[in-house]
């Protein structure tokens, strides 16, 4: 019996580089004492990771699973553990269990469509995994859009792969807004919202949202006014968790448990949830 | 089926606590708790305990592993040791229903291997209820009060206690207390049940129906305005989840012991604020919504999950110790009201 694997027992990981994206937002990177990823998981799916006396959370797992070396999560400063993590340094230990939940269907359901991603501020970090694992399989997608919002230029995570390596893919179109003017900005400004109505995307493709809730709710909305159904929408949810596994019971919503039956849900199958996430 | 004289219970416990931890109830200042038996101890005639048996395999509070920190590293302590066999006597025919309930949280994959050890040591010993009380409601879920499930099952008379093993766990066990009882028929048991229904029929709550609550009815029943009043009272204290055979929600928690860094999983509430508080808000505002949470959870989430089973027993122990006197029998008859008269 006590041989068994038990998920709750987590392995070590040791933190090899902390890279600062925004002033509350920094992505780590994780791998095992021996230098080798802690497990797989697809995109989408989310590990637990905590610092033994501070406490443990769940964090959606940012980089792609294409990456074979290690792993990233990109983590906003917003309680007690996360704080502790902007508090480290390279060379940290802390502790990891996963994957938990299900994964955005990028084999099935999205195979050979074209893509829209929309993020909001930290929703970029879930899509992250997605987008990357899209780009690393080119041929397998259509198109790639990309739209992405924040408060402002300094709020934009991962702003320099954007730059950098997504917009200079073939085939792939990234939208940048932020919410208000600002001297060295000649991008877009505007909300998320509106700027995929005035972007005005072709409705045969599958969109994937992630952001503030608020966000969610009025792209979903701006996506159905230009003729997307729901089933071809897809988002993450978030709710507190402390097992992973559907049985400590803080993620329940309905029948669901969003760790495990989560947190990739269709937006038609949100619907069939009450209102309560 | 063998029995053995009233008489001679101290020898029976004697014997199986001789090769294993035995636990029963017994009569305490606070009402009958299940405590270990040593010699002398007689077994309480109370219905059932103030709190539930299900401490035995998912306890209130439970060290899940430590960790050593030292600088920048971590070391992480498997604690999980084999659990020794242990005995619970005269768990009530509700109460075996919940380990059902518990069971098919725990043991699904990926199975709890805490829950586990303590599932796959422990012999259940249950006993049918000559007096049932004017709060239970047992008969609503299908559960026969004069013939629980258990490893054993047991039935008391004026003088003579009746073992019956019902799985191989038991059969082992009966099988090595052979010396102290002896062969009987069934008729005595079969009269007593017989009593044992027809009191079950005359009780207040004997005709209380689910039939209304049940798997996916969701939408059905969370949006009901009848919710706001049925809550307004809830204190939100979560006693009602601490006393209640299968609420199995928990919390893990680190704790600094100045030698080391413990980890322990404790019984939580979805009573309570703190449950769903997340860093950019609450999902579950006010106590209606948390209320809502709770009897939504026994009545119709579990059942979706879990073909139909319902994940209350009735044993009544939320009616009798809600400090508003508010339960799950009034929400019950005020939701479901179709079939309850």
């Amino acid at each position: 019996m006590v041989d068994m694997k038990e998920t709750l027992i987590p392995v070590v990981g040791v933190v090899t580089d902390i890279r600062i994206d925004t002033p509350d937002v920094k992505t780590f990177r994780v791998v095992t004492p021996d230098g080798k990823k802690a497990f797989d998981h697809m995109p989408g799916q989310c590990a637990m990771l905590s610092i033994p006396g501070v406490g443990e959370a769940m964090f959606s797992i940012t980089s792609s699973p294409t990456n074979t070396e290690y792993m990233e999560f990109s983590i906003k400063k917003c309680g007690c553990v996360t704080e502790w993590l902007h508090s480290m340094e390279v060379g940290q230990q802390i502790t990891i269990r996963g994957p938990y939940g299900n994964a955005f269907p990028v084999d099935t359901a999205f195979a050979g469509h074209d893509m829209l991603f929309i993020a909001g501020g930290i929703g970029l970090a879930p899509l992250r995994s997605v987008i990357n694992y899209c780009r690393h399989y080119r041929d397998r997608y259509g198109k790639i859009d990309i739209v992405y919002g924040s408060r402002s230029m300094q709020d934009l995570v991962d702003y320099r792969e954007i730059i950098e390596e997504w917009s200079k893919d073939a085939g792939v179109s990234v939208h940048l807004t932020i919410d208000r003017e600002q001297p060295e900005w000649d991008g877009h400004v505007g909300f998320v919202p509106n700027y995929v109505k005035e972007l005005g995307f072709s409705t045969d493709k599958i969109a994937i949202l992630c952001g503030p809730p608020i966000m969610i709710k009025f792209t979903l909305a701006g996506l159905q006014e230009i003729g997307f159904d729901k089933t071809q929408v897809y988002t993450t949810l978030e709710l507190r968790m402390k097992c992973g596994v559907g049985k400590c019971g803080r993620c329940n919503v309905g029948a669901k448990y969003v760790c495990k039956d989560g947190p990739v849900f269709r937006c038609d199958q949100i619907d069939e949830l009450p209102d309560e996430y | 089926m063998r029995k053995i004289s009233l008489a001679n219970l101290d020898a029976l416990f004697a014997a199986i606590a001789a090769e294993e931890t035995l636990y029963l109830p017994q009569d305490t200042e606070k009402g009958a708790v299940y405590a270990e038996w040593c010699e002398g101890a007689t077994l309480s005639n109370a219905l059932n305990t103030v709190r539930s048996p299900k401490d035995f395999f998912f306890p209130q509070t439970e060290n899940l592993m430590d960790f050593k920190v030292e600088g920048k590293s971590i070391e992480i302590i498997d604690t999980r040791k084999e659990c020794e066999d242990f005995v619970i006597f005269g768990v009530r025919a509700c109460d075996v229903r919940s380990f059902e309930v518990l069971d098919r949280v725990f043991l699904s994959e990926p199975v709890d291997t805490y829950y586990k050890n303590r599932r796959d040591h422990g012999v259940i010993i249950s006993m049918a209820c000559t007096r049932p009380a004017e709060t239970c409601f047992c008969q609503t879920f299908g559960i026969d009060a004069a013939a629980p499930e258990g490893d054993i099952v047991c039935h008391k008379t004026e003088d003579t206690l009746y073992l019956d093993a019902k799985t191989e766990k038991g059969e082992t066990l009966l099988a090595r207390l052979s010396a102290l009882t002896e062969e009987c028929d069934t008729s005595a048991v079969e009269a007593q049940q017989a009593l044992i229904r027809e009191r079950m029929a005359k009780l207040p709550l004997a005709n209380l129906s689910a039939s209304d609550f049940g798997a996916d009815k969701t939408m059905e029943f969370f949006n009901r305005p009848e919710w706001k009043e049925l809550s307004q009272s809830c204190l939100g204290c979560g006693t009602c989840t601490f006393v209640c055979p299968t609420c199995q929600c928990y919390d893990i928690k680190d704790f600094d012991t100045g030698h080391g860094i413990k980890r322990f999983r404790c019984w939580d509430s979805c009573m309570y604020s703190e449950f769903t508080r997340m860093a950019h808000g609450n999902n579950r505002l006010t106590q209606v919504e948390r209320f809502r949470q709770r009897f939504m959870h026994k009545l119709v989430y579990y059942p979706t999950n879990n073909d139909g089973l319902f994940s209350c027993v009735g044993c009544g122990r939320c009616l009798a110790k809600c400090p508003i006197n508010m339960n799950i029998v009034k929400v019950m008859k005020t939701l479901g009201g179709k079939d309850n008269g």
